[in-house]
């Protein structure tokens, strides 16, 4: 009977899951059948999953009429230094907070929990100013700047959560056998944390490679704009779009983060277990 | 330790180039040569328009070395954000693609030149008052209104021809009365006479109501503002909802519908009629089926013909621009009548300029540009485009008060309370 309901359950688990894959994967599997739909297809009263004559027409059109290589080129350069940096400035950042709590350590927590309450339409116009002011407006490193300074809180609050999951008491017995402080960290303490570092890593480059208002404002010619900027040239007045191209485009544009997700998953759960093992 | 120090020094070298590497430079508008450089921020998104205005940008480069243009791609989904923040950060581009509706903040907020000393006595008068008034506040003229789109109906010729109803014609349009009756002689079967793309209800009730003499918004002696909800203000608003809650001939699953959402049941031979814009038949061309017949008939006329409201897309120069007067010389090249007929059939919109206007070529029958040149004149600036207060009023107020209308769920009395009293109240706020 117990064996009975426990398939039950199992089973309703891989029916729950399968529904919510799907759910998931319903816009980009949408996404990629548009894309490659002639203009014709895309009108019809019966839609199909299958296009009944795929074309790369959608793909040639979207690259004739909008520079999206240099464009994807700015957002990889502006992304991978947003995440880069971010993690740099964040790791030191958030072991200190994490192993030394103290009233700075307190108040620096608290400040990160407040910081994400502010929206970013209070920013924009006060940051718009003081790059203005420092010559950075029209240029992917005012743009790199702000993502850093956007995605900071979060990633140090993530950040402290991996530190706080090192057990203390490994650094501890490293210090015992001998190792130095720098020793322990580069040793002992670095391996562990590198999941967390990828992940943080990888949640900054996230929040930079799908920003859209920042890059708007800030960026001011074509050859700077990224890619969520030129994606909306193919929407016109009164939410009319240009639809083939628009999903051809949107679709190369989801395709870096989908393939460094598929890339990067598999180290992260390797780096997860590894820790477990090790504490 | 050493290596940490190394790796430190490395990557704040690599930051500092890449940084330096990503700087912008600082762009004055001038070069050492006096070259001028004038940023040209176009909305233009359509593929024949974009192209349309990428040449003519290419064309005058070329024939004016001493002031160069420089195209930037701007997007109509977020103009408004982009332009405001570039104002206020003394950053916005020399030469601005807008529609009018958008204007009205900018003008008031000192943004936008004022285009009167400047303009060419050409333009002036080539284009019509009516449409100059879309873009005039306050007395000053802060934007050149060059390219407008009448609401047409889009319908399937084959199904209208069947059903024996009189074809109406830019002359001879079916009055509101009449167009109710034809939708419920076009529907049958598993098909709709008309499906109303409602989805943004407020801008299509206000201009077509003024085809019935509705304007709702009533400017007193004193210059305030205020609504008032007569007769011709009912006329379309309640055509509309008795189509879809007493005749059943409107599509109410249409009225949450954008204007593209339409169009395959359109081509599916689900609805008979579409009320779009007049630019919309670029995507009807592009995606209705082999041998699909279709056409464009005007809009139903009231006790004031044909008259509707619009807002044209326009063109204006930054206060801030130090170059205004060759910013308004390229804007007179760009609205050359030749170029203008260029950038309407780009856009499959008119031109507001009356000798582009009478160009053969937006005169055709086919794609129905004649139904659209003939409409041209009734056209009028679209209701409240220049009360301040509107923006609030149409999303707060009156777009839920249609929206609930529309679908049955609250009758006209409810939805003249709430139009009329909850909007002034809001128009008050505004105007202490």
């Amino acid at each position: 009977m117990s064996m009975r309901t426990g398939r039950a359950t199992r089973a309703g688990q891989y029916l729950a899951l399968t529904g919510y894959l799907v759910f998931l994967a319903f816009p980009f599997l949408w996404l990629i059948s548009t894309a490659f739909k002639p203009a014709r297809e895309l009108g019809s009263l019966h839609p199909t999953w299958i296009p009944r004559h795929p074309t790369l027409d959608n793909f040639r059109q979207a690259f004739d009429e909008q520079p999206l290589l240099q464009a994807a080129g700015n957002s990889v350069l502006a992304a991978v230094s947003a995440g880069m940096i971010c993690v740099l400035i964040a790791t030191p950042m958030a072991y200190v907070m994490a192993r030394h709590r103290g009233k700075l350590s307190a108040a620096a927590t608290g400040w990160v929990v407040i910081s994400q309450a502010f929206p970013f339409v209070l920013l924009i116009i006060p940051l718009f100013l003081i790059l203005k002011n420092l010559h950075l407006i029209n240029s992917l490193a005012g743009l790199i700047m702000v993502y850093v300074v956007w995605s900071l809180p979060f990633a140090l609050w993530m950040l402290v959560g991996y530190v706080r999951a090192v057990p203390a008491e490994l650094e501890e017995a490293a210090s015992v056998d001998g190792a130095g402080r720098l020793r322990t960290l580069v040793s002992v303490t670095a391996p562990l944390l590198a999941p967390g570092i990828v992940a943080t890593a990888l949640f900054a480059f996230i929040t930079a490679w799908n920003e859209f208002f920042f890059a708007l404002v800030l960026l001011k010619t074509p050859e700077k704009q990224t890619l969520p900027v030129v994606l909306t040239h193919f929407i016109g007045a009164e939410g009319a779009a240009d639809l083939g191209p628009l999903a051809a485009a949107a679709f190369l544009a989801t395709l870096p983060s989908l393939l460094l997700f598929a890339f990067i998953q598999r180290r992260i759960t390797g780096g997860m277990l590894a820790g477990a093992v090790k504490s | 330790m050493r290596a940490l120090t190394r790796a430190a020094a490395a990557a704040a070298t690599a930051l500092t180039l890449l940084l330096a590497g990503c700087s912008g430079g600082g762009a004055d508008g001038t070069d050492a040569d006096g070259t001028v450089h004038l940023r040209f921020q176009s909305l233009a998104w359509q593929t024949e328009s974009v192209k349309a205005n990428k040449e003519l940008v290419a064309e005058w480069n070329a024939t004016h070395p001493d002031i160069q243009v420089d195209y930037v791609q701007g997007s109509w989904d977020s103009v408004h954000d982009q332009l405001l923040t570039s104002f206020e950060g003394g950053e916005a581009p020399d030469i601005i693609h807008d529609a009018s509706d958008d204007l009205a903040d900018f003008a008031y907020g000192g943004y936008l030149a004022d285009l009167r000393t400047l303009l060419p006595g050409r333009l002036t008068e080539d284009i019509p008052a009516a449409s100059w008034s879309t873009t005039t506040f306050d007395g000053g003229v802060y934007g050149v209104p060059f390219l407008q789109e009448p609401k047409v109906l889009i319908a399937n010729t084959k199904i209208l021809r069947a059903s024996g109803v009189r074809i109406p014609t830019a002359d001879r349009p079916w009055s509101w009365q009449e167009f109710r009756q034809v939708t419920k002689e076009l529907t049958g079967k598993g098909r709709y006479g008309v499906a109303w793309p409602l989805k943004e209800p407020v801008s299509v009730t206000l201009n077509l109501g003024l085809s019935a003499g509705g304007q709702l918004f009533h400017r007193g002696e004193d210059g305030k503002v205020d609504l008032r909800f007569g007769e011709g203000d009912s006329v379309v608003p309640r055509t509309i909802h008795d189509q879809v809650t007493v005749d059943h001939s409107a599509a109410r699953t249409a009225l949450g519908m954008g204007g593209s959402d339409t169009l395959p049941g359109f081509f599916g031979g689900k609805y008979a009629m579409v009320p779009l814009g007049f630019a919309y038949r670029q995507q009807v061309v592009e995606q209705a089926p082999e041998g699909f017949e279709w056409s464009v008939l005007p809009a139903p006329a009231g006790s004031d013909g044909t008259a509707q409201g619009v807002s044209p897309q326009t063109l204006s120069v930054s206060e801030d621009s130090p170059h205004k007067k060759e910013a308004v010389e390229f804007i007179d090249f760009l609205l050359d009548p030749p170029n203008t007929v260029r950038l309407a059939k780009g856009d499959w919109m008119l031109p507001t300029g009356t000798k582009a206007l009478a160009d053969p070529a937006l005169h055709t029958e086919d794609q129905g540009w004649a139904t659209g040149t003939a409409l041209a004149q009734q056209l009028r600036p679209a209701p409240a485009q220049s009360v301040r207060g509107y923006p609030e009023w149409k999303d707060k107020v009156a777009t839920p008060a249609l929206q609930e209308y529309y679908s049955g769920t609250i009758g006209l009395d409810e939805l003249t309370d709430r139009l009329v009293d909850d909007g002034n109240r809001v128009l008050a706020r505004y105007q202490r």
